[in-house]
């Protein structure tokens, strides 16, 4: 399914409606919108093959988690079409971007816009922190570095049933800091598990502030290469870096795209705010106010009335 | 003289697995010594060498059970469960992955001490929603842990004995039943894993004391047959012990406790194990002695109980198996 907008207008659209949301519930990732905008707009837009959707535009409440008396449970992952042999598959490993990927899935008509509004309201399945049967969820990520281990077991298993479909996972750059994540790289190479691939954020940024601050993890281009994945290193922002990347040969070897990014690109006034970029929740009707006159500039929108 | 049986699991396990393309054999450098390197041998391609990584080891088996497959995963059980446990739960028990979580080297059953005495994990695994437990008592069993554990739909815990294991029973594990294996009115024992050998060998001196024992065996710890458990408490006159290779807290004392409780049972329990307190390394005739889990320590349990010395010394108990530390038929001497 191939979308008629392009991706850069896909990133826009998902920018603007996070940078919307934000403002009417008075804080929300904005700056994951900024570096991640590209990777999620291009993943739904160009990269990834995916089928119809399977479930409904407006997100059904939450029915209760799996155990052996919901046999009706189901995952959100319906929202990136059926889970047949010939699909891609996507994980979001880093669950608190579900924000943005659910912008993301209102901008590539996966979702209606009505699911952005149930986002973190009681009852609602399109939690703040992406669950398993949140839309375009299929695995509980909540808990980082979990999520390259179980696209490398999802796609050793799908190659071992010779599917064509490819396991994508998308990644934030903290997690490197989370010894899983060498694991699953080590285990991926010694099994060769090309079928694999991931595309991660890279900010600099986590929940206490700038990487360097908090932990500092080095070169990770040339980490992930000596553990044999096949990694390559792009601008986050430049979409046709991004379309070249992926056509590096990697027989045997997972792909890792390092996409480097701003965290406050397109919303510039977001810089006032480094280094604590994980979660914007504004200071003062005054921040309120500046952020949401000088934002909606920068995406070429209508400052948000979120008066009432 | 009770029959061992050598190296069970390792026939079991190749028996059931191979040839089933579903079924994956996942290891974490410990093939041989879970008994699984002859599967390794002729069945590679079932077979998933994922080295000393075992949080990934998790994830990935709950990516391979989202792809349709029933992965069994061997190592020793404390390894499957203290390290990964965010894993375990995320990525296996959450999502009801079918997942046969095959922890070897169950609570003293081993001298590597605490690092490699899992303890507490029916504790853990009973407070984990969607997670089943089943627990290996003899050779029998361990036949037809297999079967029993891949007839679950969603994650199963199983302690596995290893190595030489005595034959106690000729049926196998029905899930979700228990086994009576003496129909006494007087006191009711109730054990698992390799504690009911040792109720076993109390058997005759009881009796020669006058006392009639009811003696169950569990192998399924959850789900719980309640109702099962309850008929059999009140068919006792006196009150109820059990016998278990973990931490009274938590395993299956707790659960006999429980049951009896919210029942409104009035009768006594006695729970005999590890009483709050970690093992150290030694022989398991030395730790079961050490720590109260053997025969004599339940003897002494049916006299707190009943108020009555019998006088039973170790030398009335049906003869205990000398076990080297060091055998053939273990990979290492762990």
């Amino acid at each position: 399914m191939r979308n008629e907008r392009t991706t850069e207008e896909v990133a826009l659209g998902i920018r603007r409606r996070v940078f919307e949301h934000s403002m009417r519930n008075n804080g929300g990732y904005l700056s994951q919108a900024c570096s991640a905008g590209e990777q999620l707009a291009w993943l739904y837009n160009e990269e990834l093959k995916l089928g119809a959707p399977t479930l409904p535009m407006i997100p059904k409440p939450f029915e209760g988690v799996p155990s052996p008396s919901n046999p009706d449970y189901h995952t959100g992952a319906g929202y990136n079409g059926p889970a047949t042999p010939e699909f891609d598959r996507l994980f979001i490993a880093p669950a608190h971007y579900a924000l943005v990927a659910y912008a993301t899935l209102i901008e590539v008509d996966r979702m209606a816009p009505e699911g952005l509004e149930m986002f973190n309201k009681d009852g609602s399945s399109v939690e703040m922190i992406g669950a398993e049967h949140s839309p375009g969820m299929e695995v509980h990520n909540g808990t980082l570095g979990i999520g390259l281990s179980t696209g490398a077991g999802l796609a050793y298993g799908r190659k071992r049933r010779g599917e064509a479909g490819r396991t994508w996972v998308f990644m934030s750059d903290g997690e490197v800091q989370e010894g899983q994540t060498w694991e699953a790289v080590q285990a991926a190479t010694h099994h060769g598990i090309d079928n694999l691939y991931a595309i991660m954020d890279v900010n600099d940024q986590q929940c206490d502030g700038a990487m360097s601050s908090v932990m500092e993890v080095g070169d990770i281009k040339t980490k992930f290469q000596n553990f044999g994945a096949a990694c390559i290193e792009i601008d986050g922002h430049d979409l046709t870096a991004m379309r070249d990347a992926v056509k590096e040969k990697h027989d045997g070897k997972p792909l890792i795209i390092l996409a480097r990014t701003n965290p406050f690109h397109t919303m510039s006034i977001l810089e006032e705010r480094f280094p604590r970029l994980h979660y914007v929740r504004f200071k003062s009707e005054d921040e309120r106010a500046r952020m949401n006159v000088s934002i909606a500039a920068d995406l070429g929108v209508e400052p948000v009335d979120y008066s009432h | 003289m009770v029959e061992m049986v050598s190296r069970p699991y390792a026939k079991a396990f190749e028996s059931f697995a191979a040839g089933n393309p579903d079924i994956l054999c996942l290891s974490a450098d410990l093939t041989s010594s879970c008994e699984v390197d002859g599967f390794r041998d002729r069945h590679p391609d079932q077979f998933i060498s994922l080295g000393m990584a075992e949080q990934n080891m998790m994830s990935f088996a709950g990516g391979l059970g989202l792809a349709g497959y029933r992965p069994f995963i061997h190592t020793f059980g404390v390894f499957m469960y203290r390290r990964p446990y965010d894993q375990l739960m995320a990525s296996i028990a959450y999502p009801r992955r079918k997942v046969r979580l095959m922890g070897f080297l169950p609570g003293i059953t081993t001298p590597g001490g605490m690092t490699h005495q899992s303890i507490e994990d029916i504790s853990v695994m009973r407070s984990i929603p969607n997670m089943t437990i089943l627990e290996t008592g003899d050779a029998t069993e361990v036949e037809s842990i297999c079967e029993a554990a891949d007839s679950i739909d969603g994650p199963v815990w199983c302690r596995v004995l290893r190595g030489s294991v005595p034959r106690l029973f000729d049926t196998p594990i029905k899930v979700g039943e228990m086994r009576e294996l003496s129909s006494g009115d007087d006191i009711l024992v109730v054990t698992s894993g390799i504690c009911t050998e040792e109720a076993m060998r109390a058997r005759s001196a009881l009796a020669k004391a006058g006392l009639s024992i009811r003696h169950l065996h569990l192998h399924t710890i959850k789900p719980f047959d309640s109702k099962a458990l309850l008929d059999h408490i009140g068919s006792v006159k006196h009150g109820v012990i059990t016998l278990e290779n973990h931490v009274t807290e938590g395993g299956i004392g707790s659960l006999v406790a429980e049951t009896m409780a919210d029942a409104g049972v009035g009768k006594r329990l006695i729970r005999l194990g590890l009483k709050d307190t970690y093992a150290h390394g030694g022989s398991r005739p030395y730790l079961m002695r050490y720590y109260g889990l053997d025969a004599l320590a339940l003897v002494r349990g049916i006299e707190d109980l009943t108020g009555q010395q019998f006088g039973i010394t170790e030398n009335d108990l049906d003869s205990a198996r000398v076990e080297d530390v060091h055998s053939l038929v273990k990979a290492e001497a762990l």
